[in-house]
């Protein structure tokens, strides 16, 4: 037997021992353990904000989480700007203009003191939002992928991880510009990251159809989760962190549980045939709110899988949503240009 | 540098042996039963529902996003 072969083999063997395993410990699933639990009522979210400026397809968006930077957050557009929202007053705190319009991804700082974003340049460039003389400069461009930048997450004002087009994910030091770690191990391109609430641990979610679970500082990946027939597109923990949501263009998104490293649940319904863009858990984790190709979002009931509201007032797809860190809002942002603000 | 790859100099073997290196990895993972990770999971639900807005909605005087009533806002 060739080099190869012995080696799937070796692989394949190992992957089956794994499903045993998962079978083992499988003693009752998600649904049959909520089944005394009551649906959640009706969720009726209205529109409080339209924050309009962007000039084309809103890409992505992300909250602000340290305590003076709550009801802040940043949006990237096709458009070729970077822009932080004060979503109480829907002004614009800043309106950066970037050298590549082709922008992916963008992500704010824990401090509140930079912003990050990336796309089709394959890099990732950290700005400064509070430089000494109030002028927002790229601080880094940190360039290495050799695929388009699809997401980045900032540790702290130091690090950030980003995931790539190429099939891996990079630990940074912003200070040297430089790689401190390179993740590699999915098969497809990375689409979406999302650090723990620890930060010691963040997941990847790629075209190869799995999301993994990756140590930071250990650079290893402990765990590999499959099941989605398609790309997943969207990944994010759950509010404890020990367990992963994933969404994916085969129409569902997905729980899997850590401790059990299994799925626990699926999302899902017949009436809906379209790819999960993006997604958030609410504070609590009892809602999951989910961004779809057909222009919706769905509110999901996490304990009992069941659709319990919609929001609709887009007129293009739904491409990013994000939770605020306190949980009282949600922001939508879309191909149609606009953010809306939720609650 | 700890975990440098270049993935394009990666041969097919080179992917195999690191498919096959981390499911011996995976294959060691003590694993949860599901009724308890089941449990724990409806209890950290419940544990923070009551103050969950997008859940439990908000007074209209008493959301920060409320329309904002006179004045005016300069973009």
């Amino acid at each position: 037997m060739g080099e190869m072969e012995e080696l799937r083999k070796e692989a394949d063997n190992l992957k089956d021992q794994i499903t045993e395993a998962r079978k083992v410990v499988q003693d009752t699933t998600l649904q049959e353990a909520v089944a005394g639990t009551t649906l959640v009522g009706r969720v009726q979210l209205k529109t409080r904000k339209t924050l309009r400026g962007h000039l084309a397809k809103i890409y992505a968006m992300h909250w602000g989480t340290d305590t003076n930077c709550s009801k802040l957050c940043v949006s990237a557009s096709q458009d070729g700007k970077l822009i932080v929202w004060d979503t109480l007053t829907t002004n614009k705190v800043n309106a950066i203009p970037l050298k590549s319009s082709w922008v992916m991804t963008c992500a704010y700082a824990p401090s509140g003191n930079m912003v990050a974003c990336g796309g089709l340049d394959n890099m990732c460039s950290i700005y400064n939002l509070k430089g000494k003389d109030g002028n927002v400069k790229v601080m880094r461009e940190l360039a290495a992928h050799t695929g388009y930048l699809s997401c980045c997450r900032f540790l702290n004002d130091s690090e950030i991880i980003t995931s790539s087009g190429d099939c891996t994910c990079i630990l940074w030091d912003i200070e040297t510009g430089t790689e401190k770690t390179i993740f590699a191990g999915h098969l497809g391109d990375c689409m979406s990251l999302a650090v723990s609430p620890d930060f010691k641990m963040f997941i990847s979610g790629a075209c190869d159809f799995t999301a993994k679970l990756w140590d930071i500082r250990e650079a290893t990946c402990r765990q590999t989760f499959s099941g989605h027939e398609s790309d997943i597109n969207a990944i994010g923990f759950f509010p404890n962190g020990n367990a992963v949501i994933t969404g994916s263009d085969d129409a569902t998104c997905k729980l899997y549980d850590l401790r059990a490293d299994q799925e626990l649940i699926t999302y899902q319904d017949s009436g809906i045939m379209c790819g999960v863009t993006s997604l958030a858990a609410s504070l609590s984790g009892r809602l999951l709110l989910a961004g779809y190709d057909d222009f919706n979002v769905n509110i999901w009931d996490m304990l009992k899988a069941e659709r319990v509201g919609v929001l609709a007032g887009h007129d293009n797809r739904v491409s990013c949503i994000g939770v605020s860190s306190d949980g009282m809002a949600c922001c939508t942002g879309s191909w149609d240009s606009f953010l809306k603000i939720w609650n | 540098m700890p975990g440098v790859i270049n993935m394009d100099e990666l041969t097919d073997v080179d992917k195999a042996e690191m498919e096959r290196d981390q499911k011996k990895i995976e294959v060691k993972l003590e694993r949860w039963l599901t009724s308890k990770c089941c449990t724990e999971f409806m209890e950290a639900v419940q544990a923070g529902v009551e103050e969950d807005t997008l859940v439990k909605g908000i007074a209209e005087d008493k959301n920060p996003f409320k329309e904002l009533k006179g004045g005016c806002v300069v973009c």
